[in-house]
């Protein structure tokens, strides 16, 4: 077979299928309907957890680890810390802030600077301001930074400044989680769908099959026009899927930027991004061709022609 | 061509629709297969097209074995058979000219070629014009004339017809056998099984008579192929 008649062979069974659908629009729309809000859910799930991870990432800026070094490490070796602290892959910043500059800080600030004029001497210890690198804002990151330097005999207390910022990112991972298991469960009822609705097409179409098979039709053959079909339905459900996330976004897009204005952001709702619709897309096509594999692959070899 | 030797074919439900049948159809030649209506006809053609397999015994085609055929080769090598039903088995929602195309579309045949060889396998059968009706647009000779078409418009070596008169007239049925009688002047086997022996008698070619699921006359197999030959 030449590619061109193979290319024509598979045009045809991709026009012959389209014409099928569109014979039949309001129970293809139905079915494509269906299609679509399993494939929406689990993209909107998506959204929300890049969302609400965007919206925090500014403040997992603010996550500082403080080292407090014991009072009788000397400037010299503290600076010695933190530059070899500065080198971690992980590490976006280290500041240092001597006990000197810490008590003058503090007497600023604290209004408690009358009752430490009264010190005879320094009571801080020199500090280091550990700024993790954003992607290793994770809490499993921050906890080996945590035991990195806790393992340093100089250092006096290791503090992580940000604990809700940890239980944020402890909540987008069951959010995350339980995208995944929503995406496999739906992903499965997509398969069911549209495996049935070309059980139900074959079923229609048994005396075409018989007589195609008896003057010589192999099972591929028989087989590319369902393929196709539970593709264009997969593709067609996920575009729809695309259009109901897209107008939810739409819809939602005011009231997040009133709510993010309260909060004292500028955050504007993100919508799908291009990777986004490509897995979307990507996986219905994918999901509709296997579910019609399988389905044909179980109901084509039962009919047989007869004569 | 075909070798039926020593085929038995009993059916799920227990009745033995062939016992013991031993024949041989040469390439090119004409063949006959009568006998009342459950004498085993259209088994016989059935197994030939591999629509059902052989109980016990050897069914060759095109000098191969069928028992030994793979079931991934079966569609290709249906694509060497022409067949022709009584009912025609014509797809109602389609024009004629796709019916006659399916044996071509489903080998891959060039477009160009397929409409080529379908608008000759419609004038050989007179219904050059027709391709865009559809089949119940057409009478009842016409159906089946273009069953006959899309027999044989991939040019199979091997024509097989199961009762194609059946439900015509006696002129639409001659005609329709002389239609098989020119497609075997150029070479084509054609096996055609019908009730009719009128018509039989008529085109005086190579009866094959079956009773009771056995070849009449009980030839054994040894004596191949010296059955009711009346050539």
């Amino acid at each position: 077979m030449s590619l061109s008649v193979g290319g024509t062979r598979h045009l045809q069974a991709l026009l012959g299928s389209l014409g099928r659908l569109a014979r039949s629009p309001l129970s293809t729309f139905l079915t494509l309907l269906v299609i679509s809000l399993a494939l929406a859910l689990p993209t909107a799930l998506r959204l929300l957890v890049t969302n609400a991870q965007l919206a925090t990432g500014n403040f997992a800026n603010a996550i500082d680890v403080s080292v407090y070094l014991k009072t009788d490490v000397p400037l010299a070796k503290a600076q010695q810390l933190a530059q070899s602290a500065g080198q971690r892959l992980d590490v976006a910043a280290v500041t240092l802030i001597p006990a000197d500059k810490g008590l003058e800080e503090f007497r600023t600030y604290s209004g408690f600077g009358d009752a430490l004029a009264a010190l005879k001497e320094n009571p801080l210890p020199h500090v280091l301001h550990v700024r993790p690198r954003l992607e290793a804002g994770g809490n499993a990151a921050l906890e080996s930074l945590r035991r990195y330097f806790g393992a340093w005999p100089e250092v006096d207390l290791v503090q992580v400044d940000a604990e809700w910022v940890m239980r944020f990112n402890a909540i987008l991972e069951v959010l995350r989680r339980l995208l995944m298991m929503a995406a496999a469960f739906l992903g499965v009822g997509v398969l069911a769908v549209i495996g049935n609705t070309i059980r139900l097409e074959i079923q229609g179409r048994r005396a075409e099959i018989e007589v195609t098979k008896l003057v010589g039709g192999s099972n591929s053959y028989v087989r590319r026009p369902f393929l196709y079909t539970g593709v264009l339905y997969g593709l067609g459900g996920a575009l729809l899927a695309w259009g109901i996330v897209a107008i939810a976004v739409t819809l939602l897009g005011e009231p997040v930027a009133t709510l993010a204005k309260l909060y004292g952001s500028r955050y504007v709702l993100l919508g799908p991004s291009r990777d986004d619709v490509g897995v979307l897309l990507g996986a219905g096509v994918a999901l509709g061709w296997l579910g019609a594999w399988i389905s044909a692959a179980r109901h084509l070899r039962s009919i047989e022609p007869r004569a | 061509m075909i070798t039926f030797d020593r085929v038995s074919k009993r059916y799920p439900n227990g009745r033995e629709a062939l016992t013991n049948v031993s024949f041989s159809v040469h390439s090119g030649e004409m063949v006959f297969l009568t006998g009342r209506s459950g004498a085993g006809k259209s088994t016989v053609l059935k197994l030939i097209a591999l629509l059902e397999r052989p109980t016990r015994g050897n069914v060759l085609v095109h000098g191969r074995n069928t028992n030994a055929l793979k079931a991934r080769h079966v569609a290709a090598f249906r694509r060497r058979i022409g067949v022709v039903f009584q009912d025609h088995r014509l797809l109602p929602d389609r024009p004629v000219f796709d019916n006659v195309a399916l044996p071509l579309a489903v080998a891959a045949t060039p477009l160009k070629e397929i409409d080529k060889r379908v608008r000759a396998a419609l004038d050989q059968v007179g219904l050059l014009g027709r391709e865009r009706s559809l089949p119940q647009e057409l009478s009842v000779g016409e159906q089946q004339r273009v069953g006959i078409a899309r027999a044989v418009v991939s040019k199979p070596p091997l024509l097989i017809a199961d009762e194609p008169t059946g439900n015509l007239d006696p002129d639409l049925s001659l005609e329709v056998m002389r239609l098989f009688r020119r497609f075997q002047d150029v070479g084509v086997t054609v096996i055609v099984a019908t009730h009719d022996l009128h018509l039989v008698r008529e085109f005086g070619q190579r009866v094959i008579v079956l009773e009771q699921g056995q070849v009449q006359g009980g030839a054994p197999p040894d004596t191949l192929p010296s059955l009711v030959a009346t050539r």
